[in-house]
């Protein structure tokens, strides 16, 4: 040792777990089978399917939308020409909190981060000539997630697919718009209402659609840990279970349309032990705690996104090695389906050209690199296996405290997660700051003159565009039945009707996105921050 | 209309409102950024999130701060930000020193500048860097008045 002394004092992971110089086999870092599993058994340790990827690759699915309708749809066909497989759409702010291109609040923001929707005819045109039988797609939308699932299921009628074809996720997670992104509309009540109407509906209608894609991306973007992403997680996705079963669903009824959503960040390891801590946790949640009897319910099946917030604008090119190892890491934790972000994203929204290479990124490791070819290939790996149990139980203890606090609702309510993420990424920023925490580029290995690449940029005559083609709408459209479907929308959310026949009947009306959420605000009212 | 000036001195720290226009919800640097500046001995109020540029002012006019510090993810910063200092200078609070941070390409940067944003930090930049600054900036606008 003294000839050999090491880098550091310790070596710790992003959740601060202490990282040994040697695992070795134990009783204690389980390297029994009967606790890890084996592929497609509980508790899924290993992956919930039995051949995982030998069988078919991950969905690659890249996030995108900006500008019109048009523009977007023009994007999904080119990444669908380059061989994407399933489509992933942004939408801009205003949409995201229920306001029309129109409102005083949309100024600036329409079609920034997102396409912007204000009606079934956007949605008309940004879906126009994709087959909604042969792709499936995943929705960007929470708050509003029932008016914009409203609007896929009347394109879809339109093309000529009926609901029980269609396949798609929406986020619907409102539990951590609250915690870690801010696009609320409503308070936690009401909103959980919407998503278990959501359940409902689609249970009995569009069987083979993801009703909510549970998120740990945007808690971790937040600054969380991953052993705070994976508790937060699923400590909301029991809120939502407990939810459901509280409004009278039967838990394997909805269950198996639950989906997950996980970040994918630098420490390669941690995050690989990550994906199968939390499917092995969450395997025992629904089995133990709920009772659910169906094994679809017990997998935890998930998409990942690459972590924006481990880019650096400071030398974009770096960042396509940071995705290629983060997408590494999925993909080895049993990932169902992937976003690989591009390489210009901590600047602004991705090029046509970076976007292509992020996909490509995928594409190299699903058919070049050979990690494919067999099921969790780290399975066994002393390291793995015991940082795989050292994130369950840490996890575990953290969802037993929000318990304690009454639940993922409660805690949230009363700012819980939200200044536990606080903390963690004060520290972390302290941590870069003093150079302790190195980020290649930014606080070391810098550049004197960087140089800067093309971005993309959303033409500023787009929002008054938008702002014209909403009010012609309302001006052509019959008014009467809009304001007879809207009301019917009132009546139903002062009540306890399942909303979503409602949101249908308002969509096809061609009520807009912002009309829709002010009735329900006018019921409901909105969520004020603690 | 006028608004009374405060008086900058020795025993009165630097108050700072740390802002989010707009629709954007990541506050996560708007956060560091406030704590950071507590910790540096400044008085710092946070708006919260959603608020439009006109209420921005209002709140900056009603504490009587010496900064605005405006941060936003979206991309609508070449809107929201100019939008800001031309409502201080309508109400002819453009004493009030702007400055701006975020995902913003550094294209955009001299756009913002001729529009009174003082200086715009984006990712990289030490939250010390950004209090120095502070500092400096207001301690160069106090040997003005």
């Amino acid at each position: 040792m003294a000839k050999f002394p090491e880098r550091k004092q310790s070596f710790v992971t992003s959740s601060g777990i202490e990282v040994d110089r040697l695992y070795v086999g134990s009783a204690e870092n389980s390297s029994d089978w009967e606790r890890i599993g084996f592929p497609g058994e509980y508790p899924y340790t290993r992956g919930i399917r039995p051949t995982m990827y030998r069988g078919r690759f991950w969905t690659m699915r890249q996030y995108a939308g900006f500008g019109s309708a048009e523009e977007t749809n023009r994007r999904f066909r080119y990444l669908l020409e380059q061989g994407q497989t399933g489509l992933s759409v942004a939408f801009d702010l205003p949409t995201q909190i229920g306001y029309d291109s129109d409102h005083p609040m949309a100024k600036g923001e329409v079609g920034k981060v997102g396409v912007a929707i204000d009606s079934l005819e956007d949605m008309e045109r940004l879906l126009e000539g994709i087959p909604l039988d042969q792709v499936s797609t995943s929705m960007t939308i929470n708050a509003p997630a029932s008016v914009l699932l409203a609007m896929y299921i009347a394109v879809g009628e339109k093309q000529g697919v009926p609901s029980h074809q269609l396949r798609g996720t929406i986020q619907n997670d409102i539990l951590k718009e609250y915690i870690a992104r801010g696009t609320y509309i409503f308070p936690p009540q009401p909103s959980m209402r919407m998503i278990t109407d959501v359940f409902a509906y689609c249970a009995e209608h569009v069987p083979k659609w993801n009703t909510i894609s549970i998120s740990g991306y945007h808690i971790r973007e937040a600054g969380s840990t991953a052993v705070q992403e994976v508790a937060f997680t699923l400590a909301n996705g029991i809120a939502y279970v407990e939810a459901a079963v509280k409004a009278g669903l039967d838990v394997d009824q909805f269950a198996p349309r639950l989906s997950f959503f996980f970040n994918a960040h630098n420490h390669f390891f941690e995050e690989i032990a990550k994906f199968r801590a939390a499917r092995r946790l969450w395997a025992r949640i629904m089995r133990e705690r709920f009772g659910a009897r169906d094994p679809r319910s017990w997998q935890l099946r998930f998409h990942t996104q690459t972590g924006g917030s481990t880019l650096t604008a400071q030398q974009p090119d770096n960042n396509i090695v940071r995705v290629t190892l983060q997408a590494l890491a999925a993909v080895l934790g049993g990932t169902q389906s992937l976003h690989t972000n591009a390489r210009d994203e901590a600047l602004a929204l991705p090029t046509e050209e970076s976007a292509r290479i992020a996909l490509r990124t995928q594409q190299i490791i699903a058919y070049e690199s050979g990690v494919a070819d067999t099921v969790d290939p780290l399975g066994g790996s002393y390291f793995v296996e015991a940082l795989t149990d050292r994130i369950e139980e840490e996890a575990v203890r953290y969802i037993q405290q929000i318990d304690d606090l009454g639940g993922a609702v409660a805690a949230v309510e009363q700012g819980y997660m939200q200044r536990e993420i606080h903390r963690v990424a004060l520290e972390t920023q302290r941590r870069i700051e003093s150079g302790e925490e190195v980020v290649v580029g930014m606080n070391r290995f810098q550049l004197k003159d960087e140089p800067q690449p093309p971005l993309h940029r959303v033409d500023p005559a787009l929002e008054r565009k938008q702002v014209e083609r909403v009010q012609s709408l309302r001006a052509r459209r019959d008014g009467q039945r809009v304001h007879e479907t809207l009301a019917a929308l009132k009546r139903a959310a002062e009540g306890t009707d399942n909303l979503m026949p409602h949101i249908l009947a308002c969509v096809k009306a061609y009520a807009t996105v912002g009309e829709i959420c002010h009735a329900l605000r006018d019921v409901f009212g909105e969520y004020q921050p603690v | 209309m006028k608004r009374k000036k405060a008086v900058y001195g020795m025993n009165r720290p630097i108050r700072v409102l740390v802002a989010k226009p707009g629709l954007d919800g990541h506050d996560r640097g708007a956060l560091i950024i406030a704590q950071a500046l507590r910790d540096e001995g400044m008085e710092v109020i946070y708006t919260g999130l959603r608020q439009s540029p006109a209420q921005i002012v209002a709140t900056a006019i009603q504490e009587d701060v010496d900064v605005i510090g405006l941060s936003c993810l979206s991309g609508a910063h070449n809107e929201l930000f100019p939008e800001v200092t031309r409502l201080l200078k309508e109400q002819g609070a453009d004493d009030i020193i702007v400055i701006g941070g975020g995902v913003i390409p550094k294209e955009d940067i001299p756009f913002l500048k001729q529009h009174g944003i003082a200086e715009v930090f984006t990712s990289g930049t030490t939250t010390r860097e950004t209090a120095e600054f502070i500092r400096q900036a207001v301690k160069t606008r106090e040997a003005r008045t």
